[in-house]
């Protein structure tokens, strides 16, 4: 349906330059893993196609027009930290309501909010709770179901599994799988683990000092890398080496 | 209710029965004494105190006392509606920034700096003049000079709110400005804000007065307590009641308010709530005190942690028991929900009440942590990483001087030595160029960096124990193996223990020698680190494992998930807790909650194929 594109994004702050002329593309029913160390602008990245970050150059298209950033946007995003994304005076209701990309009456709202909630794996009760009586993987889940409220085209998912359990994990990703598979969601997926990345991403595009160094099929990058970049955070993944100062 | 316990202290008790008093007057004073304060007695003109006019009469006979009590009214409104004129302006102009974007909003922003910098009274004597004499244009007068102040200060507190990640997704969302104003960063400064303001209406009563006794407010035939003030000013010598009378309303009016507001304040706030026991309910039996072996940092017995909640109290802790020598690394792996935090926060001294915490012992670093004011002691022997960093450190501070705080609070250091420790420590953490992030703030650093910020705080002073809860998860694989490594040389240069807690199974075992699994409270089993993958005896630790992906997981098949949801810990079943998800569990798992024996805690662990 939907294909997003960067072209040559530039981001600066101040005189540091977060990212240097980026280009990735985001092909329509793809997902593409973005992996690279912290502080590289992988979420600046991801923040600039939804207008939270300022451009100093190039542009960013959805099927070749510009994002639009006023109304509902048919680009979602969703964060790394599940603490700060939830507003702790909503229950888990309103805030789905609230991203809805049409005013429901109160019976279709309640049944949407369920069928987000299922999606998710919430119970459908949760969505009288506010995000305190909430454990962390669960206002993840909350957060996610939220982006999917707005019948979105692509989106974005910084790290979003990086803060759940392992057995929360796994049902995240193979719901991630399942959605493109019958949505055909187009999705950027930010993730600093290597093998959660190659379960869920087609194609994986590795940043480094705000440049792409490579980007390829998953199977190709993650089995085959090129760059002496990428082969650096393959000896990283706990386990594939000792620890250095273990004793 | 939190509102609710404004009236168990002393200060809300008397601020509240004050403001009642002072409110009954302002709305029924003029019906029930309305008819006295206007009779005129032209026969008992500017007469003292007696019992018939308590603080005697006015020029033309009037009864002074009933008329300071219909003075009540007009003071009252005119102070709230002033105070109300300031509290919306103040909100208008403080979410400038967010309303009109950056450009304007920073001009607004330094208008208000410029003005909030202006004596009050000046800027209200400026406003009384243009605004023009009488009740409604002193109401403006002061209700626009007070704006700035409160522009200030929702400025600040909006700034606060806008950096959470949940105003983005409302704004990506579509949501519009003054939506996202009034949904979501209103109700989250409300609290501070209404606190302000009834404090701040105590002192525009008083400023208020000063207006109409000036000649500058309240006209005749109108009467406010100024008002009255000034004319009682005239017999001053003779009777000096009449002037004196409505000065003492003004006084314990603008004390109600203040009372009030400070109680408010106090509650919303950090508040130290009264008689907070933070461990036992009832005097423990003065235990013989465990001695600590030898070699042992932390020892833990029956550590239960208990929440009170609306359906009934939550036990989140359900009687753990386990120890660390001195040098060890321990892991603890389990869902959310299954306590490991608590647990680790109950270990580091750091539970409030409400929330209670229960042990048959819980002796850290030498020190019983059950008996009162241990936890201070504990100084820089403990470290503690948390989970999430950007509700670790004080946003408004530069993250340099957070860390030295930490050195100069506990080890006394100077200034220039704490900042020094604090940039070596954060070039230990591997961040880059520390003497320049040492001038940043938080909101400067990316995730990643505010982490290894936080490990680095850690590191400030001399810890026998570490406890780390979560401390690389929001990490890429890089950092999260230098932090790692750095953590393993940390622990072999000091010999500190580690206990880690991590919902990464392959974290653990790298950095581990041990670990625990939790599940509802508890501890389901516990086992040598390289056991992990395959040994483990436990369905629920076994399920666990195969639930994450590795560089060799099968692609065409899903994940393998554990069916169901975590137990509720309010309602926590009353046999094995994981019954209602494994395979293996029988009426007898359903009726009997098996014991940790030998490791592991399953009535079935000799059956499950190793
Ligand atoms: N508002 C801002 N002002 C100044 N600098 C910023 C701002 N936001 C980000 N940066 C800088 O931009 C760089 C990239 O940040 P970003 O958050 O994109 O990193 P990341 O790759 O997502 O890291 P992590 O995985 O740790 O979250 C960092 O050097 C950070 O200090
Ligand atoms: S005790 Fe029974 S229900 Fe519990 S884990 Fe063992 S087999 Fe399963
Ligand atoms: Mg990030």
């Amino acid at each position: 349906m939907s294909t997003l594109s960067f072209h040559d994004v530039r981001v600066r702050y101040g005189s540091h330059t977060v990212l240097d002329d980026v280009s990735l593309e985001v092909a329509d029913g793809q997902t593409v893993g973005l992996v690279g160390e912290s502080g590289c602008g992988k979420s600046t990245l991801a923040r600039a196609a939804v207008g939270l970050a300022p451009l100093t150059g190039g542009q960013i298209l959805l099927d070749g027009r510009p994002v639009p950033n006023r109304g509902r946007r048919p680009v979602q995003m969703v964060f790394q930290d599940p603490y700060s994304s939830l507003d702790p005076r909503m229950t888990v209701g309103e805030s789905l309501a609230e991203a809805m990309p049409e005013r429901l009456g109160r019976t279709a709202r309640q049944a949407e909010i369920t069928r987000l909630l299922a999606l998710v794996h919430l119970d459908a009760a949760r969505a009288a709770d506010l995000p305190v009586r909430l454990s962390g993987g669960q206002r993840q889940r909350v957060a996610l179901a939220r982006a999917l409220a707005a019948r979105p085209q692509v989106i974005l998912a910084d790290e979003i599994t990086s803060a759940l359990d392992v057995s929360v994990q796994g049902a995240v990703l193979n719901l991630i799988r399942d959605m493109r598979r019958d949505l055909g969601l187009s999705m950027l997926f930010i993730s600093h683990n290597l093998a959660v990345v190659r379960y869920v991403a087609d194609h994986v595009a590795v940043l480094h000092n705000g440049q792409i160094v490579e980007f390829g099929p998953t199977a190709q990058v993650l089995g085959a890398p090129r760059h002496d970049y990428t082969r650096h955070l393959l000896a990283a993944i706990p386990g594939a080496v000792p620890l250095k100062e273990q004793t | 209710m939190r509102a609710a316990r404004v009236l168990l202290r002393p200060v809300g008790f008397a601020g509240f029965g004050l403001l009642t008093l002072v409110l009954l007057a302002a709305a029924f004073g003029p019906v029930l004494w309305g008819g006295r304060a206007a009779a005129v007695d032209t026969g008992n003109l500017l007469a003292g105190p007696s019992a018939e006019h308590w603080i005697g009469t006015d020029n033309l006979g009037r009864d002074l006392f009933a008329r300071v009590l219909v003075a009540a009214r007009l003071s009252i409104v005119l102070a709230v509606a002033a105070t109300a004129i300031s509290l919306v302006l103040g909100i208008l102009l403080g979410a400038a920034p967010m309303l009109l974007g950056r450009r304007l909003g920073r001009l607004v922003t330094s208008a208000v700096n410029v003005l909030v910098a202006f004596p009050g009274l000046l800027l209200v004597l400026f406003f009384a003049v243009v605004f023009g004499v009488g009740a409604r244009g002193a109401a403006l007068a002061v209700g626009v000079a007070g704006a700035p102040a409160f522009a200030r200060l929702c400025h600040t507190l909006m700034a606060a709110v806008s950096e959470r990640d949940y105003i983005a997704v409302a704004r990506i969302a579509g949501v519009s400005r003054i939506r996202v104003l009034l949904r979501h960063v209103l109700p989250n400064v409300a609290e501070p804000l209404i606190v302000n303001a009834t404090m701040a209406a105590g002192g525009v009563l008083l400023t208020f007065a000063g207006l109409s006794f000036l000649g500058l407010g309240v006209q005749s035939p109108s009467y406010d307590w100024g008002k009255l003030m000034q004319d009682g000013l005239n017999g001053i010598y003779v009777h000096p009641l009449a002037a004196l009378a409505p000065g003492i309303a003004v006084v314990l009016a603008g004390l109600a308010f203040n009372l009030t507001g400070e109680a408010f304040a106090a509650v919303f706030g950090l508040g130290d709530l009264p008689g907070g026991a933070r461990s036992l309910e009832e005097p423990r039996e003065p235990v013989a005190a465990t001695p600590a072996v030898p070699g042992t940092v932390l020892s833990v017995e029956g550590l239960r942690v208990t929440i009170p909640g609306p359906a009934g109290p939550i036990r989140a802790v359900r009687g753990v028991t386990f120890a660390l020598s001195d040098g060890e690394a321990v892991g603890v792996v389990g869902e959310s929900g299954s306590g490991k935090s608590l647990t680790a926060l109950a270990v580091a001294g750091l539970i409030e009440p409400p929330v209670r915490v229960e042990a048959d012992h819980l002796l850290v670093a030498g020190e019983d942590l059950m008996a009162a004011g241990a936890h201070r002691r504990l100084g820089t022997s403990l470290a503690i990483v948390f989970q999430d960093p950007m509700t670790s450190f004080n946003p408004a501070h530069r993250v340099g001087p957070q860390l030295a705080e930490v050195s100069r609070f506990h080890q006394r250091m100077g200034r220039k030595a704490a900042l020094a420790r604090a940039v070596d420590r954060l070039r230990a953490v591997r961040i880059r160029e520390p003497e320049r992030r040492a001038r940043q703030y938080p909101f400067e650093f990316s995730g990643g960096m505010r982490q290894r910020a936080m490990i680095g705080m850690g590191l400030m002073g001399d810890p026998r124990l570490i406890i780390a809860d979560e401390p690389t998860t929001a990490l890429d694989v890089t950092v999260q193996r230098q932090v790692l490594e750095l953590l393993a040389e940390v622990r072999r240069d000091t010999g500190a223990a580690l206990l880690l807690i991590s919902h990464d199974v392959s974290v653990v075992t790298d950095v581990c020698d041990r670990v625990l699994v939790m599940y509802a409270g508890r501890v389901v089993e516990e086992l040598p680190a390289k056991d992990l993958r395959t040994l483990a005896r436990h369905p629920y630790t076994r399920a666990l494992v195969a639930a994450v992906p590795d560089m060799d997981t099968d692609l065409s098949r899903p994940l393998a998930v554990i069916p169901g949801l975590p137990a509720d810990p309010v309602h926590v079943p009353a046999g094995c807790a994981f019954a209602p998800r494994c395979p293996l569990a029988d009426d007898h798992c359903r009726a009997v909650a098996p014991a940790l024996v030998a490791g592991v805690a399953c009535h079935k662990s000799t059956e499950v194929p190793v």
